[in-house]
């Protein structure tokens, strides 16, 4: 289990550990402790050391849980995990130095992801700083551009506050990563002021309801649409807004696209979902949102995976954009519509101002003949070698809808993303913008602990999962139930498919035959291994890793030839997407 | 591979008309939509502390954003410092410059000053000390004056719009320039119109 606090052995603990919450603080150190309790932080994923040590300290005596983790990026991947699937701040400590730079990786990703997350980071003494002293960086400065708010805490009476409002500040209005870089003379320094309710600065407003005439307006335009579409962004699920999405959806009957962040907004098994647009999305989603003529955008920042060239995104559309963060609106692509809100509330505008659905019925028969010229499928030919597809496909039948699929940043990403179904929000957990590899083996570890009762299934790629597999170890640690699925390519695909594809089949450094052999590497951890190679294997397997109580990896040796498709090429027009290798040659 | 997607291929498909110009906005064919770049005044309140000038011009460099010139200081509130910034960018990027520089947490507010709001740059000027009468005279004809002389360089203070600096720098140019520093411009809107939260 999470180390925290001894055990007491008797029934007095509740009484000890509720006496021992009301202690005053006398440090620092306690004060930032105090202030993670009362922000309500659960589980602390973080690396000890010499910098961060008198806050650890602290936490002797809290009742937070901390999870050790094998490598600071872990722990903030970990974190970031935590904060998409509960949606609530996830926590990582790191000491100075190393352990800070080691976790910049998972605050870039929360960033550019939007996920809340907060950072606390040691660092060497006030008076040292600036010095080049013994593991000092400028966390600050490396952090800054990669997060909402970077804080250096520089008095023992305050820091307390500074973490209540890094907190406060990470959950706030568009959600992300918050930092406070604390010297080790604050936390050890001597205080008796208790931190105050963590608000968010004085400088931060947010716009909860975008203004009535702007939504009149643009659900007039909606209304007046013959070809609507709703792109669902990551921010509808941010937003809580999925429920209030499928009910503006259904009552106006106008089709769904999801961005790839946005999968789980809205349920893949309702007949308006497209399933997701953009690079590797499908291509009725693809087809519909080049020849949309009015395009409701929720929560997207319409990124370029997404977007393709900006010359061939949607240019039949009218655009209405909705985003609590006003600096979203026209940066990519311009809005007809700006409305700026929250996605639940502007939902529910938008619901009551339609004048009436769009007559759309033809519309919306094209794009199910979109989805019967292009369905999501592939090639089984004599079953064999194994498909990465068969296995994610395979794993989604046999679970339940609230399956928490996390993975880590390569082809099997997205088969992960194309062959599962998604019908619930939180359930799908992925590093999007950065495009982190060795994002799963961690973020799993996240996800588990902040959804105990789901299951959680990690689809990772062989160069993905070496990256961070020392992971493993906590998972083992923790006893945490996941099941980690290696699809085995021996290669970083999705290079050696760009390679195959734009550079001549010069396979220059992607190819790696040379990796272990995952299922005895994890029992070396103290995890489940298996071994898969034949299709006929899978479902066994894939049983027989889910019934085992702990983490367990199946390797699984998949076809090398195998190719992820449709394929939008980068800056490309998303209706041109490829089918297959010939097609990129058109192209 | 795959090959069980059956549909018509790339260019036989069914494909839109319009088209968007770089900025992301539609292309009207009756007038198209592309914006040339424009010079911005920029001010911002921030709040007086460490680091916020890092921060802030951090923020244009990550962007891209054509910066002109930053200057800053503080105000009659000694938590409170303004920054004014020149940037030159077509009106999609200025806007997005507004938006991003509000986003940060030490930033009270921001606002696009009028064309007409009063600029003023400073320039120092040192150059040779061989003709100090000839050097004042074209001082003078600047509004500025010598602020520092000896025998071998005379320095003169000139202060002004972007342009009649440009304009003095190149007169002093026939004394053998030997060092110049400008701070870059501060400005202000005229009238009785402030930069102050809520306004």
């Amino acid at each position: 289990m999470s180390e925290h606090a001894p055990p007491a052995e008797d029934d007095t603990a509740d009484e000890q550990s509720a006496d021992a919450e009301q202690a005053p603080v006398t440090t620092g150190a306690q004060s930032v402790v105090r202030a993670l309790e009362n922000a309500g932080a659960e589980y602390i994923f973080g690396v000890q050391g010499g910098a961060i040590m008198p806050v650890y300290d602290a936490l002797y005596d809290s009742d937070l849980n901390h999870v050790t983790m094998a490598h600071e990026q872990g722990a903030s991947h970990a974190a970031d995990a935590f904060g998409i699937v509960s949606g609530k701040p996830g926590v990582c400590f790191a000491t100075s130095g190393p352990g800070a730079t080691n976790l910049v990786t998972g605050i870039a990703d929360a960033n550019m992801d939007s996920d809340p997350m907060i950072a606390l980071t040691g660092q060497v003494p006030t008076e040292f700083v600036g010095n080049d002293a013994f593991q000092e960086t400028d966390t600050v400065g490396i952090t800054q551009p990669v997060t909402k708010e970077s804080y250096f805490a520089s008095d023992s009476d305050t820091v307390g506050d500074d973490v209540g409002e890094a907190f406060a500040l990470a959950d706030a209005g568009r959600q992300g990563p918050t930092l406070v870089d604390l010297p080790k003379d604050i936390t050890q320094g001597e205080t008796d002021v208790e931190p105050g309710e963590a608000t968010t600065p004085d400088t931060y407003e947010v716009q909860e309801e975008a203004d009535d005439e702007d939504v009149q307006e643009a659900a007039e335009a909606l209304a007046a649409a013959d070809r609507p579409v709703i792109l669902s962004g990551g921010g509808v699920i941010k937003a809580d807004a999925s429920s209030a999405l499928r009910e503006f959806a259904t009552e106006y009957e106008i089709p769904v696209i999801t961005t790839m962040p946005g999968i789980g907004s809205f349920p893949e098994d309702h007949e308006l979902s497209l399933e997701w647009a953009g690079m590797h999305g499908t291509g009725y989603a693809n087809m519909a949102i080049s020849n949309t003529d009015c395009l409701l955008a929720i929560g997207t920042r319409f990124d370029d995976r997404l977007t393709g060239g900006v010359d061939s995104f949607a240019p039949d559309a009218e655009v209405i954009h909705v985003d609590i963060d006003p600096a979203e609106i026209s940066k990519n692509i311009y809005a007809d519509y700006p409305l700026i809100g929250d996605a639940r509330e502007v939902l529910r505008q938008l619901f009551d101002a339609m004048p009436r659905a769009p007559d759309a019925d033809e519309w919306r028969e094209q794009c199910q003949t979109w989805k019967s010229e292009y369905p999501m499928t592939y090639d089984t030919p004599d079953d064999e070698p194994l498909k990465p597809q068969y296995v994610v496909e395979t794993f989604s039948d046999v679970t339940p809808d609230d399956t928490i699929v996390c993975t880590g940043v390569g082809q099997h990403q997205m088969w992960a993303s194309q062959f599962w179904e998604y019908t619930e929000p939180r359930t799908w957990v992925s590093s999007h913008g950065l495009g982190t590899m060795g994002y799963g083996v961690p973020a799993a570890i996240g996800a588990k602990l902040a959804a105990p009762d789901q299951e959680v299934v990690c689809f990772d790629g062989d160069g993905s999962f070496l990256m961070t597999v020392q992971g493993l170890s906590v998972a083992v640690r923790e006893q945490l139930d996941i099941t980690y699925v290696v699809l085995n390519n021996e290669a970083v695909g999705m290079v050696r498919q760009w390679q195959d594809g734009f550079y001549e089949g010069r396979r220059m450094a992607s190819e790696y035959p040379w990796i272990p052999q995952f299922d005895k590497l994890a029992e070396a951890f103290g995890a489940r291994g298996f071994r898969l190679e034949a299709q006929e294997n899978v479902e066994e397997t894939i049983q027989a890793a889910r019934e085992y109580d702990g983490p367990s990896v199946i390797d699984a040796h998949i076809d090398p030839g195998e190719n992820v498709f449709p394929m939008v090429p980068s800056g490309g027009d998303n209706g041109k997407f490829a089918l297959k290798e010939d097609h990129l040659e058109e192209l | 591979m795959t090959g069980g997607m059956p549909g018509p291929s790339p260019h036989d498909r069914m494909q839109p008309e319009g088209r968007r110009n770089s900025q992301g906005i539609r292309i009207d064919p009756e007038a198209e939509a592309t914006h040339e770049p424009r010079q911005a005044v920029l001010s911002a309140l921030v709040k007086h502390k460490p680091g916020v000038l890092s921060e802030v011009s951090a923020l244009f460099s990550r962007r891209q954003f054509n910066i002109e010139s930053l200057t800053v200081g503080p105000t009659v509130d000694a938590d409170t410092a303004r920054m004014t910034i020149l940037i030159e960018e077509p009106e999609p990027g200025i806007d997005q410059a507004k938006k991003q520089l509000r986003k940060l947490v030490p930033v009270i507010e921001v606002t696009e000053l009028d064309p007409t709001a009063l600029r003023r740059e400073l320039a120092l000027i040192k150059v040779g000390g061989e003709k100090p009468d000839d050097v004042n005279a074209v001082a003078e004809m600047y509004d500025g004056q010598a602020v520092d002389a000896s025998t071998e360089s005379v320095t003169v203070e000139i202060t002004g719009s972007k342009q009649k600096i440009d304009a003095a720098v190149e007169a002093f140019k026939q004394f053998d320039v030997q060092e110049v520093v400008r701070t870059g411009a501060a400005a202000l809107e005229r009238g009785p119109r402030t930069l102050n939260k809520h306004d």
